[in-house]
């Protein structure tokens, strides 16, 4: 007898705990629907501020944030699927945002978004994400250092691959005191990813909206 | 009469003799993680006291319908969902905050300290009391995270309250106090081995406080008591 009671204990405490189950996820669940579109919003504002910073204000008429292709090439520093965003004026292509990174760094990926136009000039460089060391290698954020700055307006394919290089290889970007393995990486993979856009462009542009991930 | 002086006696357990960061060492992992600037602490902090309230205030208003076998499955339950409600709030509101503070915000559901309060105390406790417990030691817990940022963001890179924006908008952006030129920073603080650092720094401080404020009433009482407690 006492066993049927046992029983009826662990059978009452299952029902209870199933019960309060159903309760967070009914809670969890209403809570994500009622922030969802705000998320979405959000990221989208903040996807755009970005993407901001790495095209020329007003050079284009489309919406690059929405006008995207997903590329897994190993120019891109990963064979992960990459987004790249594209502006346009009336359908002829004026500058691509490049998303890619450097595993060639000093601790970790070096993840990045490179602003280029469509004859190859750099806009901009902004680096999303790194491991680099605080304080030695961390002078790649823009909000730390204008070294970022140092690529805008220059053009790697018509410059000679021994000019793109950091001062201490023989070239003429600046390394920082204490790293050098940072911007090198930096540089190199710059250089691979403005070579590739080169080589690839008219593919690019000419590629149907990838569906998102 | 005696509820408000225990009252007083939580907030005194929870900001200093009981301290869940000085004291019980509880939630080491994002203390030591998140503490190298004043701003990310005081956001992980704040995000951990919201979950300690809403955690201890629902198992405190379960707790004569919460059986002794399935209790804990209960609390981790309960806190799981109340951390994703925050993320999910945070990343809606405070998307900059919501990508520094990264992983270590889900990751409170694994902070001790909110397990730990739910069982010790929440579990025993009326829904006030239960609050009142969630505050100090939510609090105890905030003010350790600060201290340990803003200690370890002034020797490593020279500045106070840098990033503020991040928690209180554009306004913010001009809180940093820039004490010395970054060059100069200590980089050992900002990393991991300066965290621990920094903590051992502080609770040799507050151990030092207490004995000074033990041995104060005993130097009116008789030596021998002295003797009895060697120093250690």
């Amino acid at each position: 007898m006492s066993q049927s009671i046992l029983r009826s204990t662990e059978t009452r405490n299952g029902l209870l705990l199933g019960a309060a189950v159903c309760i967070a996820l009914l809670v969890v669940s209403g809570v994500f629907f009622l922030t969802r579109n705000q998320i979405l919003d959000t990221q989208s504002t903040q996807l755009k501020s970005h993407l901001s910073q790495l095209l020329v204000k007003d050079s284009f008429n489309n919406e690059p944030s929405t006008d995207t292709v997903l590329i897994s090439n190993t120019a891109l520093g990963t064979n992960e699927p990459m987004r790249i965003y594209r502006a346009r004026i009336n359908d002829q292509p004026v500058a691509a945002v490049i998303t890619a990174m450097t595993p060639a760094a000093y601790n970790g990926p070096i993840s990045y978004l490179l602003g280029v136009s469509y004859s190859g000039d750099i806009i901009a460089l902004r680096v999303t994400n790194h491991t680099e060391t605080p304080g030695l290698g961390d002078d790649i954020e823009i909000r730390r250092s204008d070294w970022v700055r140092s690529f805008e307006q220059l053009n790697p394919t018509a410059m000679s691959e021994s000019a793109w290089q950091v001062k201490k290889d023989g070239g003429q970007f600046d390394q920082f005191t204490g790293a050098t393995i940072t911007p090198r990486a930096l540089v190199r993979s710059v250089h691979q990813v403005a070579h590739w856009f080169a080589r690839n462009r008219d593919t690019l542009f000419s590629q149907n909206v990838s569906e998102s991930e | 009469m005696s509820k408000e002086l225990s009252t007083l006696q939580l907030a005194k357990d929870g900001l200093w003799t009981e301290n869940p960061g000085l004291v019980k060492l509880l939630g080491l992992c994002p203390l030591l993680a998140i503490s190298n600037t004043a701003i990310n602490g005081l956001s992980l902090g704040i995000a951990t006291l919201m979950t300690l309230v809403v955690s201890n205030t629902l198992v405190s208003a379960c707790r004569s319908g919460i059986p002794k076998p399935i209790r804990i499955p209960l609390y981790v339950l309960i806190i799981a969902s109340t951390v994703t409600v925050i993320e999910l709030l945070m990343q809606a509101w405070l998307p900059q905050l919501f990508l520094t503070l990264g992983i270590f915000l889900p990751l409170i559901v694994t902070n001790c300290l909110i397990l730990g309060r739910a069982e010790a105390f929440a579990v025993r406790h009326t829904i006030k009391m239960a609050i009142a417990d969630a505050l100090a030691m939510g609090m105890g817990f905030l003010v350790v995270l600060v201290l340990l940022g803003a200690l370890r963001e002034l020797i490593g890179q020279g500045t106070v309250l840098a990033d503020a924006h991040f928690l209180f908008g554009e306004a913010a952006r001009h809180w940093t106090l820039q004490v010395f030129s970054q060059q100069h920073g200590l980089l050992l603080a900002l990393l991991p081995p300066g965290a621990f650092i920094g903590l051992g720094l502080l609770l040799a401080f507050k151990n030092n406080i207490d004995r000074l404020q033990q041995q104060e009433p005993k130097s009116n009482t008789a030596p021998i008591t002295t003797n009895a407690q060697p120093d250690r």
